[in-house]
C-alpha cells in the first residue's frame, strides 16, 4: 500500500489531496516512484490520450504499467533534475486549459508545484497526491545546502556536516523543510535518531 | 461611521465623452495629495440629490500613480435610479463632494504571466488603470472591448492609438463579436482573464473559461449590482428595536441609513461581502441578487445582502 496518513501539525505544512480526472483537452502528470499508482487509479483510455506522462522510476518498477496506459507522450527520467528540461519546455509550450497532476514524494511535488507556479498558473489550479516515501526534502538554516530523502531525525547535513533536528517548517518556495542544529546548546549531546513519524 | 474613509473633493473638469458617457475629474479640497490605490479600484461617490443620499461605486480610470486628481467615467442610465442622472444634470464644475478612500474588489493578480481584459462597454474603466500599472511594470496584457458602436467606445481611439498591439474592438451593430473559445484556447499557461461588462458577458466568460478548463482562481470579473426597485417592504431591526419601511426606490440598505442605524458596506453592489447580515426571522421570500451568498445560503434564508437584495412578503427581523 502506498498510501500514508500524515500526522496533523502546523499550517505552514503542505496538505496533499487525491488526483481525480478533470474535463480539459490537455494533461501532465508528473509522478515519482510510488506514485505511480496514483496515475494507474484515475488512469482511463481517453484521459490518457490526452496525457503527457513524466516519470522518474527511483528504483520501482512501474514503467512497464505505465506504458501499457499509452498516454499521448510518455517520458522516464533517471531523476528530477534530469527531467527538469522536459517539465520546463512542456510548461513553457502549454496553454490555459492544462489539467496538472503531481504525485509520489513529497520532494518531487513541492519542486514541480515551484516549476507550475512559476508560469503562473497558481497552486490551488494544481492537483496533488502524496505516494510511497515520507522521505521529505531539507534544507539546513545554517548552511542553505539541501539534503535529498531525509527519513530519520536528526539527521547529518549533507553539506556542512551539523546535526539537525527536522522541523514541520516548510518554505514551498524552496521545496524543503527546515532543519535546524539539534546540538547548538551542547555540541554532541544528540537524541537517538529515529524514524521522522515514529 | 460604516465605508470606506471619506475624502473632501471639488470637482475640476467635466468632459463629455459621447451622447452617455462623461468624464469627471475630482481633487482634494485642501490641495494635499489623494492616496495611491492599485488598479481596478473604485470609489464611493456621495450624491446629495434633494432629500436623498445617494451612494454610489464609479471605478477609478486615472493612473493609479497620479495623486493630483482622481478621474471616474459614469454613463447614464435613463432607467435606473437617479445616480448617473444627477452626475450627468446636477454636478457642475467647482462643486464639492465626498468621495470614499479607493477600494478594490478587482485587483490584478500579479503573479500572472499575462492579463487578458475582456471589457463591454462601460465596463472598460477599471481596465484603463489598471493598464496604466502595467505599463509602469512592463506587464504583458491584451485588452478586447466589444461596444454598442464606434460612438460608444469611449477610450477607444486612445487605447488603439497608444496600444496598437494590444488593443482589440469589436462593434455589436457591425456584427464582430470576439471569438471567445479561440481566444482563451490560445493563451499561453499563466494568464488571467479579467472581465468587466453586463452580466451576460460575464457569465458568458466565467462559463467558456469553466468548460475549457481554466482554473477559478484565473477568471477575475466584476459587475456592480445597481439595486433595482420593488415593492415596498417592512423589516424589523432587532437590535436597534425599530421598524423601518423599505420604499420602491430606495435599497434595504438605504432605508436603514435613512433611519439613522450604521449598517457596514463596501461596495454597494453586492460583490465585496461587507453588508452581510443575518436574518433572524422572516416569513416570505427573498430576492436575492448578489453575487456574495452561495445558492445554499441563499436557499437557507439565514442571510441577507441589503445593499442589492430585497423581501417580498409578511415579516422580516434583520440583526441590525
Ligand atoms: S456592500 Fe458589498 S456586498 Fe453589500
Amino acid at each position: 500500500m502506498s498510501k500514508f496518513e500524515f500526522p496533523k501539525s502546523i499550517a505552514s505544512r503542505p496538505v496533499w489531496g487525491t488526483l481525480e480526472p478533470r474535463q480539459g483537452e490537455h494533461h501532465l502528470m508528473i509522478a515519482d516512484a510510488e506514485g505511480a499508482e496514483a496515475v494507474l487509479d484515475i488512469a482511463t483510455p481517453d484521459l490518457m490520450a490526452k496525457t503527457h506522462l513524466i516519470y522518474i522510476p527511483k528504483g520501482t518498477d512501474y514503467v512497464e504499467r505505465l506504458q501499457a496506459l499509452n498516454p499521448a507522450q510518455f517520458y522516464e527520467g533517471p531523476s528530477y533534475e534530469a527531467a527538469l528540461q522536459r517539465i520546463r519546455r512542456v510548461l513553457e509550450d502549454a496553454h490555459m486549459g492544462l489539467q496538472v497532476y503531481l504525485t509520489g514524494t513529497e520532494g518531487m511535488m513541492g519542486q514541480a508545484m515551484n516549476e507550475v507556479m512559476t508560469v503562473g498558473l497558481p497552486h490551488t489550479a494544481i492537483q496533488t497526491e502524496h505516494r510511497g516515501s515520507a522521505a521529505r526534502r531539507m534544507q539546513c538554516v545554517h548552511c542553505k545546502g539541501i539534503t535529498e530523502d531525509v527519513e530519520v531525525d536528526p539527521f547529518v547535513c549533507s553539506h556542512c556536516g551539523l546535526n539537525l533536528f527536522v522541523r514541520d517548517h516548510y518554505s514551498r518556495r524552496l521545496a524543503a523543510y527546515q532543519g535546524v542544529r539539534v546540538d547548538a546548546e551542547d555540541h554532541g549531546n544528540l537524541p537517538e535518531p529515529k524514524g521522522i513519524y515514529e | 461611521m460604516s465605508g470606506a474613509e471619506k475624502i473632501q473633493v471639488k470637482v475640476t473638469e467635466i468632459t463629455p465623452l459621447n451622447e452617455l458617457v462623461t468624464r469627471f475629474r475630482f481633487e482634494r479640497i485642501d490641495g494635499g495629495h489623494l492616496p495611491t490605490f492599485s488598479g481596478g479600484a473604485h470609489t464611493v461617490v456621495e450624491m446629495q440629490d434633494g432629500g436623498i443620499t445617494r451612494l454610489n461605486p464609479y471605478s477609478l480610470m486615472s493612473s493609479p500613480f497620479d495623486q493630483s486628481s482622481y478621474t471616474i467615467s459614469v454613463r447614464r442610465d435613463d432607467q435606473g435610479r437617479g445616480g448617473s442622472l444627477f452626475m450627468h444634470q446636477q454636478v457642475k464644475l467647482g462643486d464639492e463632494m465626498t468621495i470614499s478612500y479607493p477600494v478594490n474588489l478587482f485587483s490584478l493578480d500579479l503573479r500572472a504571466r499575462k492579463h487578458l481584459f475582456l471589457a463591454g462597454g462601460i465596463g472598460i474603466t477599471p481596465f484603463l488603470a489598471q493598464i496604466k500599472q502595467l505599463e509602469l511594470l512592463h506587464g504583458h496584457w491584451e485588452l478586447h472591448y466589444a461596444c454598442r458602436n464606434e460612438g460608444l467606445a469611449s477610450y477607444a481611439d486612445q487605447l488603439t492609438d497608444r496600444h496598437p498591439n494590444e488593443t482589440h474592438l469589436y462593434y455589436d451593430d457591425q456584427d464582430q463579436v470576439i471569438d471567445l473559445k479561440n481566444l482563451l484556447r490560445g493563451q499561453p499557461l499563466g494568464t488571467h482573464v479579467y472581465v468587466c461588462g453586463p452580466k451576460g458577458m460575464i457569465d458568458w466568460v466565467r462559463n467558456t473559461a469553466s468548460a475549457d478548463g481554466w482554473p477559478e482562481d484565473c477568471v477575475h470579473y466584476e459587475e456592480f449590482l445597481a439595486p433595482q426597485p420593488g415593492k415596498p417592504f417592512e423589516v424589523r431591526l432587532a437590535k436597534s428595536d425599530k421598524v423601518i419601511h423599505v420604499g420602491e426606490n430606495e435599497s434595504l440598505l438605504e432605508a436603514i441609513e435613512r433611519e439613522g442605524v450604521d449598517a457596514p458596506y463596501l461596495c454597494r453592489g453586492g460583490a465585496c461581502g461587507q453588508c452581510e447580515t443575518v436574518v433572524l426571522d422572516h416569513d416570505g421570500n427573498f430576492v436575492h441578487r448578489d453575487h456574495w451568498l452561495t445558492d445554499e445560503e441563499k436557499a437557507a434564508g439565514k442571510k441577507i445582502m441589503p445593499c442589492v437584495s430585497r423581501f417580498e412578503g409578511k415579516a422580516l427581523v434583520l440583526d441590525r
